[in-house]
């Protein structure tokens, strides 16, 4: 990561995708019946988005330090 | 058999062990060899976050609303994507001020303002003693619960059962005593408590590895894995609408929504997570591991949360067990005892963590920005004069940490018993949410002042009093229910949970909206209605610009007066006691390179800063402020000058990184003009060079043409064989004339680019036969013996066929005119290697010095000299022919010794090579 500020709006970024991701009306898409491996949909997304997140963060957070 | 005795000896023994880790903890600091400066440490104490509400209370959310629980942990995930922006900053500000809690963070902002940090202090107090019942309630009832094993009885239904009444406030007098251990045994002056971090670190372990335990011991042991008790929960039909719970179960997308904003101010703004996550950090690299593993934490302690509420949905069904306790009574229900004791500790660890870095991060902030800003004021009590004050201040903040759990154990009296874990804890995050704007707007805003925020606050916090904190204890009935069913008065528009008409919102949202609305509103309409003090304008400026002024000195420009060095030293005794004292003086002595103790240290505008700023690690900026007043004579600067320093200062800085710009370019260009100007010169005296040569060339025929021409002018009689000699030489120079202004403007369009090649596939065989051919008769009429060498074919070059046949001519009249003039012989050799071929023509003539070889190529360079034998060419054949192998790709060069001929060589790649290599 060439500076912290291009770092900085690389986290902004993910925050706000994290926000998309954790809200109406994407979260509506999965607020179905149906399941993923015998966990309801809405379950397994919100938990998986999650991780997802997560790693993202970590990738950002240690790249380039 | 876990008898009562059993249990609490247990839990006395776990909570030694704590004490015994925060001890050994402590010890290692002071020898030097902090066991805290590891980001790992770091993460996990910010699991501080994870409460008693976490390890009991998610599970009696989901257990009502499915997925419902989720936002608490989301939002903070989302919050730490922006740490990297936020916490950072705010990190770097309170390092620079020494900030010693939330309360300080915002008085120091606004001015240093002590009745701003008196008005954060009462609200984090009262806001947060929901928070406290909360797990003084939740450890209470599940040892009521635990002592009852096998049974099940529910804390509500245990009136039989006597002397428990009162756990609760038991619980409260004992996390209080270890609180006061754990953090008010000494002063340290940056309010770190290294031993508190360690010992929350190991209860975080201690409280995932419990409910990891639970979860897996239901999910795996009772059931066969995720999917089964998914699939049991989908086959009861009264648990089928939770699999898809947003609309509806868990009140909509709305409050989705709000508990995610809720708890995104919650995670940087409750005061103990303020506390480990600034106060507590040691360095600020640890963000880079913590913005992961943090979020990392919270999803492991998640992952069952919802496999339990089912499993303990199906195993009690009909409401028969409070779903807050299923992470206890599920265990106890499958008859494991261990389980169920290890639940207990990780419970407790849960609670008490959260209790004793809450109470020690408000008992500090009670301290520093209430009580000690009241008592100094106080000119009665001569504060002024004691010689050493780390005793009241100690005593001070202890009475601080039993008041806040008296406090907290009244609120669970009063209001406890009619919530639900969560939504006592919910309560608690709405008011801290308020300090959202006006911390938010402080660090990135310059605009805030002191007034805005104040009246934010205010706003703010009076309508979570009034939305929040009535209705709950009005709801436990120790005020008129009317009040909530008829408003105040029998106003309907006043009702609380229905501000101005607001209804059908859940009780948190509703809140939510009224009380920001009202903050936000307050604090930027009022910050921009009053103009701030030169004070708020430093401070705003300090905070916002954190990241352009550099050092901690950043403070010192704004001072100006008069005060000794002596006094400012006893000032700083008083509050530290006399080492720490004479260390911070040593310190500063020697980072401006004198000794302490010694006359010469100035009591100038950095000493002081730095005295102040050592003052308000102990106690506070505000407070710190009105001290070191009171033994300088300081003169006020006006706003203009305050103005006019952070003017001139973020001025120069900004010239000078102009200035700084601007003389790089300026080296650049520089750099770039210089060599631009040796290239001109280069090519002027080449230029010169050129004019020179080609004039002398042009003009020894034109003289021998004049000098001929003027003889058969001037001479009428010269004989007829005479004068065909004569016309002979004068043609033959007028041609040799041609030649060489032809090969000048050839060898122009060459040099210029303008030259037009064609290319074509070029078999050298018949340029080499061709050329030969038309130098037949040259070769005869000198008795000049060829041999050839030819292969039987040869690959195709790709060149241009008139140009390959001008370099053969060239070559091939050179070595004419070059070899021996009566034994002449010339041998020409064509060979194909791997991927190029190669053109040999070798004469026996006199040969070319070593010296020579290389300058035969360039412009106008003829053997012998021009004066001492006659020239033979135009010296710029050679020269030409170089070229044209190069443009083809190939490579020209002569190899001879003196007196033993010359072979000129050249090669060219054929068109197969050329074709691989483009």
């Amino acid at each position: 990561m060439a500076n912290f500020e291009t770092k900085g709006q690389h986290f902004v970024a993910l925050c706000m995708l994290g926000m998309l991701l954790f809200n109406y009306p994407i979260l509506a898409l999965f607020n179905v019946p149906g399941t993923l491996l015998g966990v309801p949909a809405l379950y397994a997304y919100v938990f998986i988005a999650w991780a997802g997140m997560i790693a993202a963060m970590a990738y950002l957070a240690e790249s380039g330090t | 058999m876990l008898h009562g005795t059993t249990i609490i000896l247990i839990s006395f023994a776990y909570l030694g062990l704590l004490f015994a880790i925060a001890y050994y903890a402590d010890l290692r600091a002071d020898a030097g060899r902090p066991v805290i400066a590891s980001p790992y440490i770091y993460s996990l104490s910010l699991a501080v976050y994870a409460t008693a509400w976490t390890f009991y209370g998610s599970v009696g959310r989901a257990a009502s609303d499915g997925i419902g629980f989720l936002p608490i942990y989301i939002g903070p995930t989302l919050m730490i994507a922006l740490w990297w922006v936020v916490l950072r900053k705010i990190l770097r500000i309170s390092k620079r001020n020494r900030i010693t809690s939330l309360a300080d963070f915002v008085a120091a902002r606004y001015g240093k303002s002590a009745l701003l940090g008196g008005l954060v202090t009462i609200i984090a107090v009262v806001g947060i003693l929901p928070y406290i019942s909360l797990q003084l309630k939740a450890v209470s009832s599940s040892f009521t619960i635990l002592v009852q094993y096998p049974e099940i009885i529910l804390p509500a239904q245990a009136g039989a059962v006597p002397m428990r009444e009162d756990t609760a406030l038991w619980v409260a007098l004992i996390l209080a005593a270890f609180t006061i251990a754990f953090g008010t045994r000494h002063l340290d002056a940056a309010e770190h408590h290294q031993g508190m971090v360690a010992a929350v670190a190991f209860e975080s372990l201690v409280k995932l590895l419990a409910f990891l335990a639970v979860g897996a011991f239901v999910t795996f042991g009772v059931y066969h894995g995720f999917g089964d008790v998914f699939a049991r929960a989908a086959a009861d039909p009264k648990l089928r609408g939770m699999l898809t719970p947003l609309e509806g179960v868990a009140g909509g997308y709305s409050n989705w929504v709000w508990l995610t904003i809720l708890s995104m101010m919650a995670i940087m703004f409750l005061p103990r997570q303020f506390q480990v996550a600034v106060i507590e950090n040691v360095d600020e690299k640890h963000l880079n591991k913590a913005i992961w593993l943090f979020p990392l934490y919270m999803l492991a302690i998640n992952v069952f949360v919802l496999p339990i509420a089912f499993g303990g949905l199906l195993r009690f069904p009909g409401g028969s067990v409070d779903a807050d306790t299923f992470v206890l009574t599920l265990p106890m229900a499958e008859k494991q005892e261990l389980l169920a004791l290890l639940v207990f500790i990780g419970g407790l660890s849960a609670a008490t963590g959260m209790v004793i870095v809450e109470t020690i991060a408000l008992s500090t902030m009670v301290c520093n920005d209430l009580v000690m800003p009241v008592l100094l004021r106080l000119r009665r009590l001569r504060l002024n004069e004691r010689p050493d004050l780390t005793g009241l201040l100690l005593g001070i903040r202890r009475g601080a940490i039993v008041l806040i759990l008296l406090l907290g154990y009244l609120y669970f009296k009063l209001a406890g018993e009619a919530y639900a874990l969560v939504s006592i804890g919910l309560i608690s995050f709405a008011a801290v949410a308020q300090f959202g704007p006006v911390i938010l707007g402080g660090i990135f805003w310059k605009g805030g002042t002191r007034a805005g925020a104040l009246c934010g606050l205010l706003a703010g916090f009076s309508v979570w009093l009034y939305t929040l904190f009535i209705p709950a204890l009005a709801r436990s009935e120790w005020l008129p229910i009317g009040l909530l069913e008829h408003g105040p008065f029998g106003i309907e528009l006043l009702k609380p949970l229905a501000l101005f008409g607001l209804a059908g919102l859940d009780q948190i949202n509703h809140a939510m909206i009224w009380s920001m609305i009202a903050n936000v509103g307050a604090y930027v309409g009022v910050s921009l209605a009053v103009s701030p003090s030169a004070a708020e304008h430093r401070q705003a400026s300090l905070f916002v610009d954190v990241f352009r002024l550099s050092g901690e000195a950043g403070g010192a420009r704004f001072w100006r007066g008069t005060a000794s060095a002596p006094e400012l030293y006893n000032l700083l005794a008083r509050f530290l006691g006399s080492a720490a004292a004479d260390g911070a003086f040593a310190e500063y002595a020697a980072s401006k390179g004198l000794p302490w103790p010694g006359e010469r240290l100035a009591a100038d505008a950095d000493l002081v800063h730095y005295v102040e700023v050592q003052l308000a690690g102990a106690i506070g900026a505000a407070s710190a402020r009105v001290m070191v007043g009171s033994v300088v004579k300081e003169e006020a600067l006006t706003i203009e000058e305050v103005r006019e320093i952070l003017d001139e200062a973020s001025q120069v800085v900004v010239y000078s990184h102009r200035l700084e710009q601007k003389s790089h370019e300026l080296e650049e260009a520089t750099q770039e003009l210089r060599e631009a100007n040796e290239r001109l010169k280069e090519l002027d005296r080449l230029k010169d060079e050129f004019v020179s040569t080609v004039t002398h060339e042009l003009r020894t025929p034109l003289t021998s043409i004049r000098a001929f021409t003027e003889i058969l002018l001037d001479d009428p009689d010269v004989e007829m064989g005479q004068r065909k000699k004569f016309l002979g030489i004068i043609t033959k120079e007028a041609e040799r004339l041609t030649r060489l202004i032809n090969q000048v403007l050839d060898l122009a369009k060459i040099e210029s680019g303008k030259a037009e090649w064609a290319e074509t596939a070029v078999d050298m065989k018949e340029v080499i036969t061709d050329t030969l051919a038309a130098m037949g008769q040259l070769f005869k009429g000198r008795k000049i013996k060829v041999e050839v060498r030819l292969p039987e074919s040869v690959s195709p070059v790709t060149a241009d066929l008139d140009r390959m046949i001008q370099v053969m001519l060239n070559l091939l009249s050179n070595a004419a005119k070059f070899c021996d003039a009566h034994d002449g012989r010339i041998e020409i050799a064509l060979s194909e290697r791997e991927n190029y071929l190669r053109v040999d023509v070798r004469d026996n003539g006199r040969g070319i010095s070593p010296k020579d070889q290389e300058d035969i190529f360039s412009k106008f360079h003829q053997l012998g000299g021009v004066l001492t034998d006659r020239p033979r060419g135009s010296g710029l054949g050679l020269h030409i022919s170089r070229q044209i192998v190069e443009r083809f790709g190939g490579k020209m060069w002569v190899e001879s010794d003196l007196g033993r001929g010359a072979c000129f060589s050249f090669v060219l790649p054929t068109a197969a090579a050329a074709e691989r290599v483009a």
